[in-house]
């Protein structure tokens, strides 16, 4: 559906995007992960032909960013960064205005609007100002004003920036509803957001991609060795529980994080592939050693960020 | 077509919920209202003079004594107040950032800039429409020519016409409004003056600076004069700023 290959964008010397290539599946939701200025608002603004790239192509349902310009306007749905509005205009007319622009002729232009408004939720707002709404409203215009003539992809540049926790859940809620019929590319710079959000993750550091995969994959990949927690209540000397849980086999490295003298805490790091939960329990119930927690620690979105990113680095 | 309909409605709509053509249109009025009345007065007092001398030479008449001078002070006040009203038209879209889903819109540059430009114009001839009160008042209590009248309206039309290309040009090159408004004043300004040093210069380049000055080319209006070189300078004029404003929109997808 989309193909991007060797997308290349320079400013002056500095390589804000540097030989970019990957695909996007239809209907699929993708994260554009990065730290800040690693490239992603320049590819978003290359995708919706606002930049034409240096080198490199890509094409949006077939047609080039660069020859078939019109055409990809035509299709898709942009939201840029900070989400610019005409802020001086009601909603109502801004999307009206919008809707003509993207050539929506009247009978369409009303049930489109009305669509977008009920789809976002501006329904309370819709004969408000939109220097007076807040910014989780006016965030809401932005993607409104993307979804108007139901595109085909939608593209949205950090679309929970500035915006409450509370906003932020709606918001990305939002997102999830309009992925399920649609191509969506969403950059963020917030973890947890693409992980929740994203069926594959694009992770790009300045300007070059570092790892395309799913959440769940990446996470599986980069796993190293697998960590489990315990908490211990402190009826035996902590000596033992040391030696106790060293002789497990399979266990690399038993360190106490926190003892507060009635519950002390391990990390227990273990080779990968080998679920050593089973083995600790039943060593500590047969020691008479009170175990009062065990869980294995997931690697998180951000550990698997940090990593690649830091790899990657030096060059 | 539609495309630029949308435009061009949104940008008159904004000149008229705002402040902006009310009071660039009030100001043009008090201005050219106070320009009218002290050359109306002025022209008075000479009559006066030439009947007493009974010196009916005909060479005083309301076209020469009052609307030609008149015209020539519209289009200073004109120099001043048409940049103001530019300067906003792209240079805000740029600081925004709406500039960016503007051009991302399916809508060609020619719908975005017409539709700017003619939103601006029919301001503009809004407050040159407001200023016939003058003529019709002379219309109405004395006798002057008709032609020279519609011929001098027709070249103030033209001249904001084109003052108003270059307003716009300079409005899509920054996302400053006051750059704009400046360089918008200077460009048009030394249009204005450029024909004052014709007299000192050879006869070659003497025609040629004549030839770029607009109030040599208003001049032949007020006297009623059409000429076609005249309607094409403005015309030009617009066309050429018209392009660069196309141009600079199109450049922000040129590769470099």
């Amino acid at each position: 559906m989309i193909r991007v290959n060797g997308l290349s964008r320079n400013y002056g010397l500095n390589k804000a995007v540097d030989n970019l290539t990957f695909d996007v599946a239809k209907g699929e939701v993708l994260g554009f992960l990065g730290p800040n200025g690693a490239g992603k608002t320049t590819t978003m603004k290359m995708l919706t032909c606002f930049l034409p790239p240096d080198s490199g192509s890509a094409s949006i349902f077939g047609y080039d960013i660069v020859r078939d310009s019109m055409e990809v306007r035509k299709r898709i749905g942009y939201l840029p960064e900070r989400s610019p509005l005409y802020s001086d205009m009601k909603v109502r007319d801004y999307l009206h205005f919008v809707g003509r622009l993207k050539g929506l002729a009247p009978p369409r232009l009303k049930s489109a609007v009305d669509n977008a408004v009920s789809g976002c939720g501006l329904e309370s707002v819709f004969h408000s100002t939109i220097a007076k709404l807040s910014k989780g409203y006016q965030q809401r215009v932005g993607i409104a004003q993307a979804i108007l003539h139901d595109p085909e992809l939608l593209i949205l540049d950090e679309p929970t920036i500035g915006l409450d926790p509370r906003q932020i859940i709606d918001i990305r809620q939002l997102i999830r509803n309009l992925g399920r019929d649609r191509t969506v590319i969403l950059s963020s710079h917030i973890l947890p957001e693409v992980n929740q959000v994203c069926d594959r993750v694009i992770i790009i550091n300045k300007g070059k991609l570092v790892a395309v995969d799913s959440p769940d994959n990446l996470r599986e990949r980069l796993r190293k060795s697998s960590v489990t927690r315990l908490s211990i209540g402190n009826s035996v000397p902590s000596g033992d529980i040391t030696i106790a849980l060293e002789s497990i086999e399979g266990i690399l490295l038993v360190s106490k994080e926190y003892d507060d003298g009635s519950i002390s805490k391990y990390i227990i790091e273990s080779e990968i592939d080998s679920d050593i939960r089973n083995a600790i329990i039943r060593k500590l119930v047969s020691e008479d050693i009170p175990l009062l927690e065990i869980y294995n620690e997931e690697l998180s979105l951000e550990d698997i960020f940090i990593q690649l990113v830091t790899e990657e680095a030096p060059s | 077509m539609k495309k630029f309909g949308a435009i061009y409605r949104k940008e008159l709509k904004y000149y008229f919920t705002s402040v902006t053509a009310y009071v660039t249109i009030t100001v043009f009025l008090v201005l050219s209202g106070y320009f009218f009345f002290s050359i109306f007065r002025v022209y008075n007092l000479l009559s006066l003079q030439a009947i007493k001398n009974n010196d009916f030479s005909g060479n005083l008449n309301l076209i020469d004594g009052v609307m030609r001078p008149l015209m020539g002070n519209f289009s200073i006040i004109l120099l001043i107040l048409l940049p103001l009203l530019t300067m906003r038209l792209l240079a805000e879209e740029r600081k925004q950032g709406t500039f960016e889903l503007l051009l991302t819109y399916p809508v060609t540059d020619m719908a975005v800039v017409a539709g700017k430009y003619f939103s601006a114009l029919t301001v503009y001839t809004v407050m040159l429409a407001s200023t016939l009160l003058y003529p019709i008042l002379l219309i109405i209590f004395t006798d002057p020519e008709i032609m020279p009248l519609v011929s001098g309206y027709l070249g103030l039309f033209l001249m904001g016409a084109s003052f108003i290309s270059i307003g716009t040009f300079f409005s899509a090159t920054t996302s400053n409004q006051m750059v704009a408004g400046v360089a918008t004043f200077g460009v048009t300004l030394l249009f204005l003056i450029i024909g004052w040093t014709a007299p000192f210069a050879g006869p070659t380049a003497s025609a040629i600076l004549s030839e770029f000055s607009i109030l040599f080319h208003l001049d032949s209006f007020t006297k009623g004069i059409i000429d076609t070189r005249d309607i094409s300078y403005y015309l030009f004029l617009s066309g050429f700023f018209f392009f660069l404003t196309l141009k600079s929109l199109e450049s922000n997808r040129w590769k470099i």
